[in-house]
């Protein structure tokens, strides 16, 4: 199963050169350290075109994940395609996917300009990009510092530049809003929107559902290593729909045994209205229509999405907390 | 810094062309750009260079006035009493005081394993192969950016130490490169900076932490020759025979001299194999550990 679906946005561009297919595919994909399973036979595909969240816990297996991606951890067994080709047999990567994996992989005692123009040599990239992507990420006027006294913030601009560099049609994202203040996470948001409203592969990983609401558009979520679900985030939240329907009726009675014959179950709440479980809220209309039993609120109670991602991935968390105190 | 909210100017999609070849001078002017972006390079190769030579124009200066305070010759034993072997002063040595010359292989061992164990530690190595996956040409191009930089460094070294310090001992039968011997004791002290920095970048390649690697250079270049320098036996002697710092020994030492060189003398020929064996050997682990490992 892939997180199939249309893009929500079209894209305004239109197919970028008809060779590759700007995806990632990833394939039955394990890692082992040791006795330890990092990664547990992971198969999902990220397309073009819009923005995926690559969620779970915090050890989940998401960053040996976006490594294996990009050829930086060989995979016990199993593949993963970058344009339909292993990353690791690329003699140059930036053209081909730019990643922010961690703010910090930067040497702290060269210049922000430094750091860029040796990637960007590197790769056979013209020297006018290195001025564009400080210019795009805003830290032109930080260029001539050393990276050593950066902020999170302004080392994760300078991440962002590092991806951005090559112009490529892919691009991961390992948490990249940490250390971000409100304008920076603002500006992060519009930056993948906009790049996969420009037909670019667009995996972003985190361990906030809430971060993923008002980015993605899919959502691949894993739990220790294994995939848990992978689908567009409104059939995500739709899983947050168990919490039933909140109903209010003068005949309570008469609706539950109305309801009965559909085998949803109804409870009933402290401040007098019922939950209605096992039926959606267009159902229940319905069934009291034809009963003839009036009803004063009918509302369909949407876990939030922070809410659905907690409960799949409960069972699955690497490192639980203790009971609240 | 200041927080504008920056506006996404209109991008164009993938302007830049898949299709530009890979080529290898890329890889060297990105490694260029690395080293010369950290003021660590210019201290430790500016500090190194002037130390040695430092060392060894004073020694040339010692020698120049003590000699002058003494008769050319030994005065010749008295009737009845037999020849004693002269002690000649060896002008040559003067340039290539061992002290100094193992404190260059120090310094050049470290920028080695610093350009490799730099990456790993401040997690630089990521970035770098997610940008270039192409680990071994990297390695490579970085191997080849340190082999230009240590040569000049070695013949900077190598040549000012032996020109300032003969000129101060014209008088007392300082050397020109014509003399035997000179040439090559120049040439070996030259390559001696790369041999030690490639050694470096296969140590910090293994090591991969700061003060582990640069305990291991020290190791490697300056305590392994001093623990194998026994002759009760002769495999011994062999392994210390072996080790950079005896071929370097071997290959400064005066011809004219009669210092020997102990029970089992490396020949010339021997002492550069070793040279090109190490270095051939550092270069091949380095760049292999570090294909193979997951970064």
């Amino acid at each position: 199963m892939g997180p199939e679906g249309v893009a929500l946005e079209p894209m305004p561009h239109g197919p970028i050169h008809g060779t590759v297919g700007r995806v990632i595919e990833v394939n039955e994909l394990t890692k082992r350290y040791g006795a330890t399973t990092a990664v547990d036979g992971l198969t999902f595909t990220v397309r073009p075109g819009h923005v995926t969240g690559f969620l779970g816990p915090n050890g989940a297996g998401k960053s040996t994940t976006l490594r294996m991606i990009l050829g930086l951890n060989t995979p016990t067994s199993g593949r993963v395609l970058v344009n339909g080709r292993p990353f690791r047999g690329l003699p140059r990567g930036l053209r081909h996917a730019g990643a922010l994996l961690d703010a910090h992989d930067v040497h702290g005692g060269r210049t922000a300009r430094a750091h860029l123009s040796a990637l960007a040599h590197g790769n056979g990239l013209p020297r006018r990009r290195v001025e564009q992507v400080l210019d795009e990420v805003g830290l032109a006027s930080a260029a001539h510092r050393r990276v050593g006294g950066f902020s999170l913030g302004m080392k994760q601009r300078l991440g962002i530049a590092v991806a951005l560099l090559g112009d490529p049609p892919v691009l991961l994202f390992d948490e990249p809003l940490n250390g971000l203040d409100p304008d920076g996470v603002l500006w992060v948001r519009r930056l993948l929107r906009q790049l996969a409203a420009e037909g670019r592969t667009v995996l972003v990983s985190s361990h906030l559902m809430g971060e993923m609401e008002h980015t993605a558009h899919q959502v691949i979520v894993i739990g220790r290593g294994e995939l848990i679900a992978a689908e567009g985030l409104a059939e995500f939240a739709v899983r947050g729909d168990r919490l039933g329907v909140a109903v209010r009726t003068p005949d309570v009675a008469g609706l539950t045994s109305a309801l009965a014959t559909e085998g949803a179950t109804v409870q009933h709440e402290q401040d007098g209205s019922c939950t209605v479980t096992g039926l959606g809220a267009e159902r229940i209309g319905e069934l009291a229509l034809h009963a003839r039993i009036p009803l004063h609120e009918l509302t369909p109670r949407h876990a939030s999405l922070e809410e659905a991602f907690m409960e799949l991935t409960a069972d699955r968390v690497e490192y639980n907390s203790g009971e609240a105190r | 810094m200041t927080t504008q909210t920056q506006t996404i100017t209109e991008r164009r999609v993938c302007t830049t062309d898949l299709g530009t070849p890979a080529r290898f001078r890329d890889l060297l002017a990105a490694e260029w750009i690395k080293l010369w972006s950290l003021r660590s390079s210019y201290w430790a190769l500016g500090g190194g260079a002037l130390t040695v030579i430092g060392i060894n124009v004073n020694s040339a200066r010692s020698n120049a006035d003590r000699l002058a305070d003494q008769p050319p010759l030994p005065p010749a034993p008295p009737p009845g009493f037999p020849d004693l072997p002269q002690m000649v002063f060896d002008p040559l040595a003067t340039a290539f005081v061992d002290p100094a010359w193992q404190l260059l292989m120090v310094i050049a061992g470290s920028v080695g394993a610093i350009a490799v164990f730099g990456e790993y530690t401040s997690g630089l190595i990521r970035t770098t192969f997610a940008a270039v996956p192409a680990r071994r040409a990297v390695m490579t191009a970085k191997a080849t950016v340190l082999a230009v930089v240590m040569l000049a460094l070695g013949a900077v070294v190598a040549g000012t130490s032996f020109g300032v310090t003969q000129a101060i001992l014209r008088d007392h039968n300082g050397l020109s490169l014509s003399d035997p011997g000179a040439l090559r004791a120049v040439a070996a002290s030259t390559l001696l900076a790369p041999l030690c920095a490639f050694v470096g970048m296969a140590l910090g390649a293994l090591i991969r932490h700061a003060a582990g690697t640069v305990a291991a250079v020290a190791g490697v270049l300056l305590l392994l020759p001093a623990l194998f320098q026994g002759e009760t036996y002769r495999w011994v002697a062999e392994i210390g025979d072996a080790m950079p710092l005896t071929a370097w020994n071997a290959l400064v030492q005066n011809p004219e001299s009669n210092d020997g060189m102990g029970l089992y003398p490396v020949s010339v020929t021997e002492a550069w194999s070793v040279f090109g064996g190490w270095s051939l050997v550092a270069v091949i682990i380095a760049v292999t550990v570090v294909h193979r490992r997951d970064v």
